[in-house]
């Protein structure tokens, strides 16, 4: 017992130190793969308190998937951050001091660590503990309480994902072609696999000529009058 | 694009396995620890990694974006559908245990196993998605770039 508190203590050491490091540092590609290790560190954590299906998707979303997107998301923009003057420091320091003492006033409500009687371990917990078993016949109470006992927050979580992902098709478009990208510069419409600014300079010579459309692939409709209806999307 | 040869053998080893371990998790999640999010989660971080070594445009013929575009809005679907289906057999909305008649258990079963599959595909979709849009407005990199 008292070897997985020091292992619990070691690894909240080790995040306090990255989260220093990442607010220090001023690369932001060092930035982004600090947060991808905090992440791991967070998920050994959750491993070591015993709770797996959080530190899978920890692992997983956290130090997997969304580093790559801040990867992708920082290549757009500047590879440094600038230093924040002195003056526009306080502001901010002040809030999370406030934030801190508000947080440390509030442990005396917490539960103790590993208390049979939280919250969280009486009640409706551990009702799901004792149906799933005659009820929906799976070793996973985890599973059982996201999928069928609170299966409506488990699709409205779909949902938001569902959503976060149109808002950025919406957006950005999946060949980066949505919006102004399938702008129709010298009459011709630009529907590519690339964002023009991602390509070196289109050729103005490019745009008189008759595209040599090949069948099916990358449609580059010359007609006089595009519909208004626009396909999502564009090329497939 | 002939360097990181290694990465390129290592990765093209490693990706039907990263694969295979997101089917693990999705239909073991019944079992042990996993399910339909981190598998899907999983299963589009093999396709990224694919693009990460093997360029975009290859990952985009592997997985087109149409399909991405197709499973998220049908894994949704395939979620909501089954709450329908439960509301027609005469049960509330997502309630498994009517799919079949007389056996709640087995009916939870079923359903907890379509829930999660529209969950894998909803998200592998849409994580997919959100990399294609990013990834596909800056030009390929030179290794120097970095």
């Amino acid at each position: 017992m008292a070897s997985t508190i020091l292992l619990d203590i070691g690894f909240m050491a080790m995040l306090v130190v990255v989260a220093f490091a990442i607010v220090r540092l001023r690369s932001l590609f060092a930035i982004v793969m600090l947060q991808g290790v905090y992440s791991l560190v967070s998920a050994a954590w959750f491993v070591s308190l015993d709770a797996v299906d959080v530190a899978f998707t920890e692992a997983a979303v956290g130090a997997g998937v969304s580093t790559v997107l801040m990867l992708a998301a920082m290549l757009l923009a500047d590879r440094e951050s600038r230093p924040v003057p002195l003056g526009r420091q306080i502001g901010p320091l002040l809030i999370v001091v406030f934030a801190g003492l508000a947080m440390f006033y509030a442990i005396g409500d917490m539960p103790a660590y590993g208390d049979a009687h939280s919250p969280a371990n009486s009640y409706v917990g551990n009702d799901y503990l004792d149906r799933t078993a005659e009820e929906i016949h799976i070793p996973n109470v985890v599973t059982a309480v996201l999928a069928s006992y609170r299966g409506y927050d488990t699709f409205g979580e779909a949902v938001v994902v569902f959503a976060a992902g149109l808002g950025v098709l919406l957006l950005l478009g999946l060949n980066g072609n949505a919006g102004r990208w399938r702008a129709k510069p010298n009459g011709v419409r630009i529907s590519k696999q690339a964002a023009p600014a991602a390509r070196k300079r289109p050729l103005p010579a490019d745009a008189p000529q008759p595209a040599p459309a090949p069948a099916a692939a990358s449609p580059t409709r010359r007609t006089k009058k595009p519909t208004a209806k626009t396909k999502k999307g564009g090329s497939s | 694009m002939t360097p990181h040869v290694i990465l390129r053998i290592i990765s093209k080893f490693l990706i039907p396995l990263i694969a295979l371990f997101a089917f693990y998790v999705q239909f073991h999640g019944d079992f042990g620890p996993g399910g339909g999010f981190q598998a899907g989660v999983i299963l589009a971080a093999s396709v990224i990694l694919y693009a990460l070594i093997f360029g975009l445009d290859a990952a985009k013929k592997a997985i087109p974006p149409s399909w991405v575009r197709i499973g998220m809005s049908l894994g949704v679907l395939l979620y909501g559908g089954t709450g329908v289906v439960t509301w027609m057999l005469g049960g509330e909305f997502l309630n498994y245990s009517v799919l079949i008649d007389g056996y709640p258990a087995k009916g939870q079963h079923y359903g907890i196993i379509a829930v999660e599959l529209g969950v894998l595909l909803a998200v592998a979709s849409v994580m997919l998605a959100i990399f294609y849009a990013f990834g596909s407005r800056q030009p390929d990199l030179s290794d120097e770039d970095w």
